[in-house]
């Protein structure tokens, strides 16, 4: 009888080989109820934006909805862009840039909150990093946005300056694919 | 009498003991579901309890995640089905399980009463257990009419505006009663929006009901195909591990049949348009419920005459709803002293033409009304009512059944060795592998 | 007393067995539609292991945008669903810009009108369905997302028997393909068209249809060299409406061959393990 004891003998083969296909089947059934609520093939359809820019001139900008929330594609004027410059690091509020196309531990200079060869287009979703509010764009002491539900200020770089926001507002992988055509997402 | 014994649960871990002390659930589970002694010669019929219960479960399951996709207006609920369809992952197949699980709920649950009314499971000590399972019945079939408005297809939409007809020949708060049920003067979208809560609200009060069913079921125990009571423990086996194996392959083989229909047939049972959105100035060239109501529909149907102050409109519900009322009845209908058909060669040969006219019922349900269909729906209720309110109750009276097993062992044994009938008190044939 | 069991009894048997028979002879029914009942074609993608055939859908594809998309909306397919047809996301962008879709409001208040993008759907040509209705007669051209399954006309006893087991499931295309090619036909005697429709013994509704027979041979070039005929512009089209209505079939078969092989194999061990346990009972008992 030692044989028993040392190894499962055929009936209990048989009850493991049952458990473990009874467990296969139930995770298979199950995996179909999960990925349910993974974002569906309509909303991944719409994950990525083109946005025609060709009428944006310096000084205006263009708001766009992707994946539910407003970013905002602004041609800064020169003035703006130099205001940007100027500022070092240790004044940021925030000196991550923030930026998705680049490392997530690169500084908050104006070169990083923007891509390569377009240097005045500032691509960024136009979220307050505090709760949530859509600040009010070239408003407040900086000249950037500032956001009407707690007081906080932004820079011509969508940098937190002052206020309650923790975070520089978030800068989404984009694209250049032309002059006149930037692909958010 | 089997059922519910002295608890033999004895907790084996220290976490077993602390939770038992506090509260017995582990306990009641054993008891209900280990421990539980059934008898040792139920056969396959017996199974479709379980499935009902893994039907009921898979319906619940697939209808919570499909409400998070779905949306209940009449605007949007064509295209959000749809879009379940075509967008969200395995909508299709969620969608598939949701709608052919229904009609799988309904295949197991007519096998299931069917074999109620074989055996006499409804007869003394299980009277409540038969009426708690003609709530859930009743239950499942409003649950089902509502969930196939949902979709708001053209059946769904006029199904809809047919069956809520019904209410308007109650006479003198017909009319009333209808306005109230469909929230309107016509059906739409508060009817839309009220069904999809209660579709979803009632199956878990099924759910309660069955809990009840199986309490219920539990005092008395199971019946068995001779229809003899239990005797002695070796009439029984524990229901664990016997009866859940059993219980888990009929499982599996039904869900075959499931998937089958699933995966290759998916839209077999439906009706293609259901598949054209509802248009309340279309009416469909027919107007077909669900399968599995067409037995009733032929009834309805069937009355196309006045009876004195009676409409045929009214005689039509009234046969209708009496034919399901009758269910609940059927404990005091039947006169027997014996349970099971397998011992009542009368009842038994009228239990199956029952179940013929009831399948050509179902199949009448599905023509038009014209030409010989009427007639023959008209007598297919007229011997539907029969079987119960005459055929039952007369035969039990006259009825000369075969000699009975002195008990279930015996029985087994009996057949084991070959069904010839041993004295009563005879020693055991020789044991043979089953 | 006997007897009179033993009578009712087979008068029951022979109700339930004749009743079939005696519907058909004596059922004086009004006239039933289709007239003819649509020819059952073999389609690529019939059977538990039937596929799309991606060629002919995007011929069907063209004979759509070509001939039926002047009055058919296609609602529910959108232009990212196309690389099913074998397309690149390169080709389907370029499909979806040829067209103008209605975007709106600007920030002035108006709606205006932009070259479609992947995620768009395929623009209807009418604005609603009373618009669709007036510009043909009075009868809306129905929207074709969903016709494929839309449309099955009866098969009978004991012909849907056979069904469950040959998996039939093409009603739609069979439909779609019996009516493209069935009109130019003679009414039989004694059956009156009412002008300004066109008979076709395939209608599901009546008669004759308010639609003009919309396909003639060489109407759509096809750049794969198959025949530019009436019946191949009608099998191609029918497929690809088929596809716009299940667009998951392929993998819906796929995933049940493989649930339906496991159920075998998970059935077995579950009946081993059940006779297993039972054979115990013959054993102690």
């Amino acid at each position: 009888m030692s044989a028993e004891a040392i190894e499962p003998n055929r009936r209990d083969f048989l009850y493991i080989a049952t458990g473990m296909a009874g467990v296969v089947g139930a995770a298979s059934v199950a995996w179909p109820f999960i990925d349910q609520m993974q974002p569906d093939a309509s909303t991944l359809a719409l994950a990525s934006v083109e946005v025609d820019v060709s009428s944006v001139t310096p000084g205006m900008s263009l708001i766009v909805k992707w994946r539910g929330k407003p970013v905002v594609v602004r041609n800064r004027t020169p003035k703006e862009i130099q205001e940007a410059e100027a500022v070092k690091l240790s004044e940021l509020k925030d000196p991550i840039a923030r930026n998705d196309n680049l490392p997530s531990d690169a500084p908050a200079t104006d070169a990083n909150r923007t891509v390569k060869g377009q240097e005045a287009w500032l691509v960024m979703v136009q979220v307050c990093t505090h709760l949530g509010c859509i600040p009010l764009g070239q408003q407040g002491e900086f000249g950037g946005w500032f956001c009407p539900c707690h007081g906080s200020q932004y820079d011509t770089a969508g940098r937190i300056r002052k206020g309650p926001a923790p975070e520089n507002m978030a800068i989404p992988k984009y694209e250049f694919k032309s002059k006149t055509s930037v692909t958010i997402g | 009498m089997s059922g519910f014994q002295h608890s033999t649960y004895t907790p084996k871990t220290g976490l077993g003991r602390w939770f038992d002390q506090r509260m017995p659930l582990p306990r009641l589970v054993y008891d209900s579901f280990v421990a539980y002694p059934v008898p040792r010669n139920l056969n396959y019929a017996y199974t479709f309890g379980g499935i009902l219960s893994m039907m009921l479960a898979i319906q619940i399951l697939t209808g919570i995640v499909l409400a998070m996709h779905y949306a209940a207006n009449s605007g949007l609920a064509f295209d959000s089905v749809e879009h379940i369809m075509r967008d969200v992952n395995f909508g299709w197949l969620l969608r598939y399980a949701h709608s052919n699980g229904a009609s799988f709920f309904f295949i197991a649950v007519y096998v299931h009463m069917f074999r109620g009314l074989y055996y006499g499971s409804y007869k003394a000590p299980r009277e409540l257990l038969w009426i708690l399972g003609c709530i859930i019945y009743l239950l499942m079939m409003a649950t089902a009419f509502m969930g196939y408005v949902l979709p708001w297809g053209q059946m769904s939409f006029w199904g809809a505006t047919v069956i809520t007809g019904f209410f308007s020949a109650i006479p003198l708060v017909g009319d009333w009663i209808q306005q109230l049920l469909i929230g309107g003067f016509a059906v739409g979208d508060p009817t839309l929006n009220r069904f999809f809560s209660l579709h979803y609200l009632l199956p878990f009060m099924i759910a309660g009901v069955v809990v009840l069913h199986i309490w219920a079921l539990h005092v008395a125990g199971q019946t068995n195909p001779t229809g003899v009571d239990v005797k002695t423990k070796g009439d029984t086996v524990p229901f664990s591990p016997h009866a859940t194996m059993k219980d888990a392959f009929a499982m599996v083989a039904f869900l075959f049949f499931f998937a089958y229909v699933i995966f290759y047939i998916p839209d077999y049972l439906g009706h293609a348009d259901n598949y054209v959105q509802a248009n309340p100035l279309k009416t469909p060239s027919e107007i077909v419920p669900e399968w599995y109501f067409l037995p009733f529909y032929a009834m309805l149907r069937a009355i196309t005459f006045n009876v004195g102050p009676i409409n045929s409109k009214l005689g039509g519900v009234l046969v209708m709803f009496g034919s399901i009322a009758l269910l609940f009845l059927v404990p005091w209908l039947d006169t027997s002293k014996v349970r099971s058909a397998v011992y009542r060669p009368w009842y038994k040969l009228f239990f199956w033409i029952f179940i013929a006219d009831v399948v050509m019922l179902g199949w009448l349900g599905s023509k038009p009304p014209q030409g010989v269909y009427p007639t023959l729906a008209l007598i297919g209720a007229i011997f539907y009512y029969a079987f119960f309110l005459i055929i039952m109750p007369v035969l039990g009276l006259i009825e000369t059944p075969r000699k009975l097993p002195n008990s279930i062992t015996e029985a087994v044994l009996q057949k084991k060795a070959g069904g010839t009938l041993a004295p009563a008190g005879a020693t055991a044939a020789p044991e043979t592998r089953s | 007393m006997k007897n009179v069991l033993k009578g009712l009894a087979a008068f029951g048997i022979a109700a339930a067995l004749a009743a079939p028979a005696m519907a058909q002879e004596n059922a004086a029914e009004p006239m039933h539609f289709p007239i003819k009942e649509p020819p059952q074609l073999h389609w690529s993608f019939s059977g538990p292991f039937g596929t799309f055939d991606k060629e002919q859908l995007q011929r069907g594809l063209k004979v759509y945008k070509e001939v039926c998309s002047a009055c058919h909306s296609l609602n529910m397919v959108a232009f990212r669903n196309l690389e099913a047809l074998g397309y690149s996301e390169a080709q389907v962008k370029a499909f979806a810009s040829q067209y103008q879709i209605q975007d709106g409001p600007n920030d002035d208040g108006k709606m205006f009108e932009r070259p479609g993008k992947p995620s768009d759907y395929f623009p209807a040509p009418f604005p609603n369905e009373e618009a669709a209705a007036a510009a043909n007669g009075g009868a809306a051209p129905p929207d074709f997302s969903l016709i494929a399954k839309a449309r099955a006309a009866e098969r009978g006893f004991p012909q849907f028997i056979f069904d469950i087991f040959t998996q039939y499931t093409t009603a739609g295309p069979d439909y779609i393909h019996a009516l493209l090619t069935g009109f130019h036909q003679t009414p039989p005697k004694g059956l009156t068209i009412p002008s300004g429709t066109y008979y076709n013994p395939y209608f599901m509704s009546a008669a004759s249809t308010h639609m003009p027979p919309p396909l003639s041979d060489g109407q759509v070039k096809y750049d794969d060299g198959s025949p530019e005929t009436v019946n191949q512009y009608a099998t191609d089209v029918a497929a690809f409406l088929m596809w716009a209505a299940d667009p998951h079939m392929e993998v819906r078969k796929e995933i049940g061959f493989r649930v339906m092989i496991f159920l075998l194999i998970f059935g077995f061990l579950v009946y081993l393990t059940k006779r297993k346990v039972w054979n115990e009972v013959a054993h102690s008992h």
